[in-house]
């Protein structure tokens, strides 16, 4: 099964609760000991965040978990060995979170195939928009590797729909503007946004960007295909969350299981 | 490999718009603004109006004898952007763009700066124009610019410093297009340099475009024809693709950019892109980049912050890579004794960015013929750099 199909599968069979997190925050072992933490609270689909030391599009929790991987030497091919390692223990989804160029650096190499075999199975290029995106496209495809696309709640419709011509897999919306970070609630327009993509687009939606509890998760769950969870994680991490304690943080906001009475 | 295909806002390879999704929406409406007004009639005398009756131009091209004789040199002349309103050519831009916003319906005003011209020039900009002003600096270059940050605020800006990565402009960058990641609707993100996703490249050259059509008048007044050669300095490289711009397709006249060489070769002690070559994508364009060999943004050192920048506007990358001009590095104690020379000499003290134009020509001026006519775009005033001097020359 490649990367695609894993994917594909995975939204036929059930929708996704994602979690995010930025590899080598706390070093290697950490982050492999978070990722099946999060998969142990019900977590059917990881992004791996490479760190970056100029991510525009995060908020200061992501912003200094980076800060935190970088200094701690992380490189793509520690992130390959980790995927490799979840990848042993786990078949969920895992989805490559990255900025253009860490990445640029690698077009020229084997990186994807390299990707590809160590269980890659869909990657998104934060400050790629679709008309910058050929090579990624081509290269993820040759690899059977999901390129995964952005939308927001000011693209425009026409666009949307352009964007999920090339998307693979899903396409993420994130639901609000400005940056990452952990917030309260949802934004006042979701429902209608959400509808109005559904019913334009055929690729599965998944819905991320301040999503922090239980009962937006299940609200998004609602009208999308996927929830995405990052920020709330990678700021548990950074106060010194256990393995054990993270496994519950995630079932507690975990919208998929009915919620015990 | 090029990364793209042929997209807008392309130089050779160089270019695009490598930005979140998110900001396709303003970018978007900031293209189809500035496709409309950058052949508006109306608004381009507007905006002549103001540089002349506001800003203060045209600036003097002012041959500096003295300065020549001390260097045993060619003749040399200043393109004085030192005299403009705000103390450099950055208010060509501020002015130009806070119209635009204004013209566009937007109310709020982000920018980034480093040495703080960019800052005080958009400052000055939304002052006059009535619009709300948010300026991103890194605490760094809060500290080693104290009266631009004095400035901005007396003239009713909020500067905001950024204490994230270098504290620096990068860092100021990196926060301003959050901010306008989340503002967009009522803000305009005021970019400062030839740099950044299309289209703000082209319409940053184009702003400082003014610089080189005066002084190709100018030129031809003063020694009725085209320089043999013109140095700048070269940040993100506004001034210099402002004052190059008019001279380009005349091959006879050569071309330097002068890189902040900071204090060493090795990445993190310099800003010198053109020394390492290594392409890449930072704040939404593709071209040289200082970088690790992960693809990590490297930290830049320069005397001067308004050199002190990891990525080198698109245009000059292609101008490399056609081999049209020529890109070179001053250091930072250069920089500085060319500062003192010319202040001495001509009782002019430059900005300590402007200042590398004139070492690297100091540098070269043996093997340049006496007859010779040289143009070194004098891009602003060493005023901001007193605190920073006073810890150097004491």
């Amino acid at each position: 099964m490649n990367g695609i199909q894993r994917i594909q599968n995975r939204f036929k069979q059930e929708k996704v609760f994602v979690a995010y997190l930025t590899a080598g925050d706390g070093g290697m072992q950490r982050t492999l000991d978070a990722a099946l933490a999060l998969i142990a609270g019900g977590v059917n689909m990881l992004e791996i965040g490479v760190p970056f030391s100029d991510p525009v599009a995060d908020g200061p929790v992501i912003q200094r978990a980076a800060k935190r991987a970088l200094a701690a030497k992380t490189t793509l091919q520690d992130i390959l060995q980790l995927t490799k390692e979840i990848r042993k223990k786990s078949d969920i989804p895992l989805i490559l979170f990255s900025y253009l160029n860490p990445i640029f650096s690698v077009f020229n190499t084997t990186f994807f195939q390299e990707a590809a075999a160590a269980g890659i199975d869909g990657a998104l290029l934060v400050d790629c928009p679709l008309e910058e995106s050929n090579v990624f496209q081509q290269k993820c495809l040759e690899n059977h590797i999901a390129p995964i696309y952005v939308i927001t709640p000011s693209t425009p419709m026409e666009r949307v729909r352009k964007i999920a011509q090339h998307g693979k897999g899903f396409l993420y919306y994130a639901c609000r503007k400005g940056t990452t970070g952990v917030r309260t609630d949802l934004p006042s327009d979701f429902t209608e946004k959400m509808q109005s993509i559904q019913a334009n687009v055929n690729l599965p939606v998944i819905t991320g960007f301040g999503i922090s509890s239980r009962d937006a998760a299940t609200k998004v769950l609602q009208y999308a295909d996927g929830v995405v969870v990052g920020s709330l994680f990678v700021k548990a991490l950074e106060d010194g969350i256990t393995p054990t304690e993270l496994t519950t943080l995630a079932a507690s906001i975990n919208p998929l299981v009915r919620k015990k009475v | 490999m090029t990364i793209s295909q042929k997209t807008n806002g392309r130089y050779g390879e160089f270019g695009g718009a490598y930005v979140p999704e998110l900001l396709m929406t303003p970018l978007n409406e900031l293209v189809t603004t500035w496709n409309t007004i950058k052949h508006d009639s109306e608004f381009l005398d507007h905006l002549d109006n103001i540089l002349k009756n506001y800003a203060g131009r045209p600036t003097p091209l002012t041959e500096v004898l003295r300065f020549s004789q001390a260097i045993n040199g060619p003749r040399i002349f200043l393109k004085r952007e030192d005299l403009l309103h705000t103390g450099a050519h950055k208010l060509n831009n501020a002015l130009g763009q806070c119209l635009l916003a204004l013209k566009m319906g937007k109310k709020r005003i982000v920018a980034e700066t480093g040495a703080g011209q960019h800052g005080v020039a958009t400052a000055a900009a939304c002052a006059y124009l009535g619009l709300t002003c948010v300026i991103y600096m890194g605490s760094e270059d809060v500290k080693r610019q104290a009266p631009n940050v004095l400035r901005m605020r007396l003239l009713g800006a909020e500067v905001v410093p950024v204490t994230h990565g270098s504290a620096t402009l990068k860092d100021a960058v990196n926060e301003a297009l959050r901010d306008w990641a989340e503002s967009f609707d009522d803000t305009y993100y005021c970019l400062g340099s030839a740099l950044g996703p299309h289209p703000y490249p082209e319409m940053v050259a184009t702003f400082q475009s003014v610089i080189g059509k005066e002084c190709e008048a100018q030129c031809r007044q003063l020694f009725s024809r085209h320089p043999d050669l013109m140095i700048a300095c070269v940040g993100g490289g506004s001034n210099a693709i402002g004052i190059f711009s008019a001279f380009l397709n005349n091959k006879n006249v050569r071309m330097i950019g002068v890189e902040g060489g900071g204090h060493g070769t090795q990445l993190g002690e310099h800003a010198a892109r053109f020394q390492t070559l290594t392409p890449g994508v930072l704040h939404g364009c593709y071209t040289y980049v200082l970088q690790d060999t992960h693809g990590q943004i490297a930290e830049t050192s320069s005397i001067s912050a308004g050199l002190d920048y990891p990525a080198v506007g698109p245009q000059h990358a292609q101008l490399f890579a056609e081999n049209r001009v020529e890109y070179v590095s001053a250091r930072d104690n250069d920089a500085v004794n060319a500062l003192q020379l010319l202040a001495k000499t001509e009782g002019i003290i430059p900005a300590l960015e402007s200042a590398h134009a004139l070492a690297h020509l100091i540098k070269i001026a043996p093997t340049l013929a006496k007859e010779q006519c040289v143009v070194v775009n004098l891009s602003g005033r060493g005023d901001k750099d007193l605190p920073q001097l006073s810890d150097k020359i004491g």
